[in-house]
């Protein structure tokens, strides 16, 4: 008895084995190294499908910052490189780790804040003196700090204004070192000002009192990119799937199916390839 | 944010709306898991035993060094494995990374530390009841360690659990090499930071009461099979 009941556990565990091998026989699939916020949206839930549909392809998508994207595709772990960082990009595709970058949409960065708006910023559209004003005040801002596209782009606008921001890491500038998501969770937590993609903040479920304080200057253009992986230098990768993923993204079908995604009435993202 | 109490009925309302995503996660979950502790087992169970039984040069060290990699974090094992998975790492070429394969190697690394350590307990434990009458019928070395785990095996039972409970709640090692994709690589705990991470952060709690349900499944299931075993030997 004892003996069944132990051999049946080691059974179960045999069984357990055997089911984990490979997912999948069938090598239909690409690997695309991407960033939180095209898949937080949603975006990526709206728009996978319908290629898959086309043309029986499956589509991983790894979220995650894109500094990381960027390394993980250096490294050959990924087929299709689609993040927002475009020099970064031109960078990976200079270095000889893409074969070439295409614009694919965009979208823009806002700033939210907390309705008490200690900086005075609600309504502003000039995003450097806003800044300067949060500075000023020493009104808390939650930095991503973790080398995304977003943080970049923040990073940038910050040294427009003339701000050592890191200067004051730990004081009123909070570097959360986490994702989109994260850093919304904990600047709406203390109170603080972040910058945020637009798509991001539309479909993020934590609001809480936020609003968007500034918005609508041209600087905070947030452009997205699309880059196959270059085969010459990672032999592993798939450069006829992945290229057949680019050339749908970038086609009317697919600009067109970016373009519809709308989350409460609004589009997040602006399909713009080839302009 | 609503209570507790609503949570909980959103955690019930979640298992019982059957919903097939939510099954393949949890049955991912599993299944990276339970093959995680097999392995872990597999080599945790003797090593622990050999440690534990025997006197050698060396053991003194290799029970610090297993004791101190019990406490591996997830993160650490998820950026190594990632390195030797990684189509630029040595293993690259296997096509593992981003599989639950991978998934199941780092969990491995993770728990059998701790199975080797908590054997090795154990058994010295029991050992030193045991000596004189192995020196007396003389068993060998190798009938030594099987004796010692078979009569053992309800004190390994919770060995195993607790290499079960850390392999089911850990996230940082998993979304590294699993990458948390869709319908691939998708499990509890990674669903539970994304859903943070978008910010519903009551679903990613009714998912963390899901989460909790299984492991007081799986451990009430053991405890049963214990049970039952343990009346049946001195029924």
């Amino acid at each position: 008895m004892i003996r069944r009941a132990f051999l049946g556990l080691a059974a179960t565990t045999v069984l357990a084995l055997g089911l984990s091998g490979p997912a999948a026989a069938q090598d239909s699939y690409i690997v695309v190294q991407s960033t939180t916020s095209t898949q937080n949206s949603g975006l990526f839930d709206h728009i996978l499908p319908m290629f898959r549909d086309e043309t029986g392809i499956e589509v991983r998508v790894v979220a995650v910052g894109t500094g990381q994207a960027i390394k993980n595709a250096a490294n050959g772990d990924g087929d299709v490189l689609f993040v927002h960082a475009k020099p970064a990009e031109e960078k990976f595709v200079a270095e000889g780790h893409g074969v070439s970058r295409a614009d694919v949409m965009y979208n823009d960065f806002v700033i939210v804040g907390p309705p008490a708006d200690p900086a005075g910023v609600a309504g502003m559209s000039d995003v450097v003196a806003s800044l300067t004003k949060i500075a000023e005040a020493e009104a808390p801002f939650a930095s991503r700090g973790d080398d995304s596209g977003t943080n970049k782009a923040e990073l940038r606008l910050w040294k427009e204004a003339g701000i050592d921001a890191a200067a004051s890491s730990g004081s009123w500038y909070r570097e959360t070192g986490s994702g989109m998501g994260a850093t919304l969770n904990a600047g709406t937590a203390m109170g603080a000002y972040i910058m945020t993609d637009r798509a991001t903040w539309i479909a993020f479920g934590n609001k809480g009192e936020y609003e968007i304080a500034v918005e609508g200057d041209p600087k905070m253009f947030n452009q997205y990119g699309i880059i196959l992986v270059n085969p010459e230098k990672h032999p592993n990768v798939k450069a006829d799937l992945g290229q057949q993923f680019i050339d749908w993204v970038l086609s009317d079908a697919g600009q067109a199916a970016i373009a519809g995604y709308e989350v409460d009435g609004q589009q997040l993202f602006f399909p713009n390839a080839g302009e | 944010m609503d209570g507790f109490g609503a949570i909980l009925a959103d955690a019930i309302g979640l298992i019982l709306s059957g919903d097939p995503d939510l099954a393949e996660i949890i049955g991912l979950s599993l299944r990276v898991t339970l093959s995680a502790v097999a392995l872990a087992c597999a080599i945790g169970l003797p090593l622990g035993a050999v440690v534990g039984a025997f006197r050698f040069p060396g053991r003194t060290v290799l029970t610090v060094v297993l004791n101190a990699l019990m406490g591996l974090p997830p993160v650490v094992v998820g950026l190594m494995v990632y390195l030797m998975l990684s189509a630029s790492g040595p293993l690259g070429v296997l096509g593992l990374l981003y599989t639950p394969t991978a998934m199941i190697i780092a969990q491995t690394i993770l728990v059998t530390p701790i199975v080797a350590a908590l054997t090795k307990q154990v058994v010295e434990d029991m050992h030193a009841e045991y000596a004189e009458q192995f020196v007396s019928l003389g068993v060998g070395p190798a009938g030594r360690v099987m004796a010692l785990l078979w009569d053992a095996r309800y004190s390994l039972l919770t060995v195993a659990l607790a290499g079960f409970g850390r392999a089911v709640a850990e996230v940082g090692a998993v979304i590294i090499v699993g990458g948390n994709i869709n319908h691939v690589t998708r499990v509890m705990t990674t669903t539970i930071a994304l859903e943070t991470s978008k910010g519903n952060l009551q679903l990613a709690l009714a998912l963390g009461v899901v989460l909790l349900s299984i492991a007081l499944t799986v451990n009430a299931a053991v405890m049963a099979l214990r049970a039952s075993a343990v009346r049946a030997a001195y029924a």
